[in-house]
């Protein structure tokens, strides 16, 4: 039989064809999201006034609610990383190391986000929101609330992923029988073996409260993707510049995060 | 918490005794919801003595096992180490060293820290903790090791670096999980026969859980073999062997022939022999007798029997027989005479007491 013809793998030319497809659906829009954002106005040149602009004009306070809307994101991601780690995260070890028959309960818990629509959600957020207003006032990142349910399942993968990989009850209860107390289990032994999955973690939540828009807009907040698309109205230019800069932003976050996952294996495999 | 100290300077090959603890669990018992996991267990251990747990799993071994070293609670019941009841001592106080079945090495740690983390925990100074790892993996020949992580190791190796961080502390119990299991056949003697010689020179007591019957008489200088919660019986390998106490142990440790008989007294009339009964029966009647291979021999007369199967287990070889009445025997033989299949022969019993059992 020939290995050639019934390989697991596509051929070569076959791959780079697959490789081409999947680049050119990546990259067309962003060249020519690049490409607008260059224009110089109506003449066919291209400059840089465009970002130039962002810079002067910032100063005279036209890109204010951009500025404003990008620090409410920033924000956002901080409370909602706390909230993956002070909650998800605890939540996971205590899981699985005292009570491992609600493990799927757990898991179902945190998949059933991303069976709902953002709209949907809304819906029933803005009822709760008025309680969440009175206690802690309107400020930006009360948001953190709501997106920290949608991040839920995105969270909990990597973390769960990871915890799979390891044999965190063994490992517990060596450290235990070698004199460890509980604290001296987490912070020696539990945490420096979840470390990459915790970090793919908090940058995924990153990376999607920086793209959450529904319940942002719903809820009348402003944060980076409200501001983008008021902004767009008026100067599609800028909109453009800084969709291109969070998009490079998402994109160094993926790389750091199979940076990661790829050291994670080596060090297991090697 | 009791701190132990430790010789300031010890030569690695010659590591220094410790005084094992005594052990004692007394009517020990264990319910997981409402299953009853243990009976009631009692069992003492001198200091220094390498006592083994053995029986098929779900017997309640491993559950003994994690009681003693706090993993588990126990429902009722005392455990005392050193005449103190440990049962409400959490496992990082209890002063015990463990291995497990599972590897379980910290992935992220280095040979070196993994045996230093309990001397770490420990609060030793970085020179002694450094120094003492360093003995440690020295006396499970693992010396040069102490830079290389653990995916970088086979699984015996492993095994002797968990064993190496249970022992740097010097704990009073040393408790070992199945240890061997999940190790090759080859690897799994050689370890075994070095836990008990460090055992035996750092005369630690030990708890080795086992469910491999020829590991626990290999090693242990008692046996306590394990049933539904239950300890059926503890003594020395030999007396195991040669005096069951129940027929589950007569039939759980080595091979026996199990064969109708019928009790009268304390006579056993089994086959065509008459043999003393061992131990105490059940009531008189039919009962089932346990007769080892070796108990049963080649005659020139005696019981006809007809050769099924031979087989060669190099020093000896085991012949299976169909007697006239249908029943199977084993029975064990010198390698020189090689019985063909099909052939008539006799067999006959040696004049040694023999278990029964009840027949229901």
């Amino acid at each position: 039989m020939s290995a050639a013809s019934f390989s697991a793998e596509p051929r070569r030319v076959t791959r780079w064809i697959i490789l081409g497809v999947a680049a050119a659906l990546f990259v067309i829009p962003i060249l020519a999201m690049i490409e607008f954002s260059l224009r110089a106005g109506q003449t066919g040149g291209y400059d840089f006034s465009h970002y130039a602009a962002i810079f002067t004009a910032g100063r005279a306070g036209t890109y204010d609610v951009l500025f404003q809307g990008i620090t409410n994101s920033i924000g956002i991601c901080v409370v909602t990383v706390l909230i993956v780690l002070v909650l998800l995260l605890p939540t996971m070890i205590l899981v699985e190391l005292k009570y491992p028959r609600l493990r799927s309960v757990l898991e179902f818990i945190c998949i059933i986000p991303i069976t709902i629509p953002s709209i949907v959600l809304v819906v029933g957020f803005i009822p709760v929101y008025s309680v969440v207003a009175r206690m802690f006032g309107s400020n930006p990142w009360t948001l953190s609330f709501a997106v920290g349910i949608i991040v839920l399942p995105y969270a909990y993968r990597p973390i769960a992923a990871n915890i799979a990989a390891i044999e965190i009850v063994t490992l517990t209860e060596a450290a235990r029988s070698l004199g460890a107390g509980w604290g001296q289990v987490l912070g020696r032994v539990i945490l420096p073996n979840l470390r990459s999955g915790i970090l793919s973690s908090c940058f995924i939540t990153i990376a999607v409260v920086l793209g959450e828009y529904t319940i942002a807009s719903f809820l009348s907040q402003n944060t980076f993707q409200t501001a983008l698309v008021l902004v767009q109205h008026t100067d599609p230019y800028v909109a453009v510049i800084f969709a291109v800069f969070a998009l490079v932003f998402a994109f160094v976050l993926l790389l750091i995060i199979g940076r990661l996952g790829s050291l994670g294996r080596n060090r297991r495999s090697a | 918490m009791k701190t132990k100290e430790s010789p300031a300077t010890t030569r690695a090959s010659v590591p220094t005794p410790v005084d094992g603890a005594s052990v004692e669990l007394r009517n020990v018992v264990k319910y997981y919801a409402n299953q009853r996991a243990l009976n009631g267990v009692n069992l003492s251990m001198a200091p220094g003595e390498f006592v083994a747990l053995l029986g098929p799993s779900g017997c309640g071994k491993t559950t003994v096992l994690r009681a003693l070293s706090g993993l588990e609670s126990v429902t009722e019941g005392q455990i005392r180490i050193d005449d103190t009841d440990v049962v409400n001592t959490p496992v990082n106080k209890r002063d015990i060293g463990m291995v497990f079945q599972a590897y379980s090495l910290f992935p992220h740690m280095t040979v070196l820290q993994n045996v230093e983390f309990g001397l770490r925990m420990r609060r030793v100074d970085a020179a002694s903790r450094r120094r003492r790892a360093s003995e440690s993996l020295d006396m499970v020949g693992l010396a040069s090791f102490g830079g290389r992580y653990a995916h970088q190791l086979s699984g015996g190796q492993q095994q002797r670096v968990a064993l190496a961080r249970a022992l740097v502390t010097r704990p009073r119990v040393l408790l070992l999980d199945e240890p061997l299991s999940a190790l090759d056949a080859k690897v799994r003697v050689q370890l075994r026969d070095e836990i008990r010689r460090i055992q035996t020179d750092l005369g630690i007591t030990t708890l080795f859980v086992t469910h491999d019957q020829e590991e626990a008489l290999a090693v242990a200088d008692r046996v306590a073999v394990m049933r539904e919660g239950n300890i059926e019986q503890i003594g020395t390998p030999e007396d195991l062997y040669t005096k069951p106490a129940t027929s589950f142990v007569a039939t759980f440790i080595g091979l026996s022939n199990a064969i109708d008989a019928e009790l009268v007294g304390s006579t056993v009339r089994v086959l065509n022999a008459a043999l003393p009964l061992l131990g105490t029966g059940p009531a008189e009647g039919l009962v089932t007798a346990f007769i080892r291979p070796e108990d049963i021999s080649f005659a020139p007369t005696g019981i006809p029997a007809t050769v099924v199967a031979s087989s060669f287990l190099g020093s000896l070889r085991r012949t299976q027989v169909r007697l006239e009445g249908g029943e199977l025997l084993f029975v064990q033989h010198e390698v020189q005479l090689r019985p063909e299949t099909g052939e008539r022969m006799f067999v006959q019993l040696r004049g040694r007491a023999v278990a029964v059992e009840g027949r229901r």
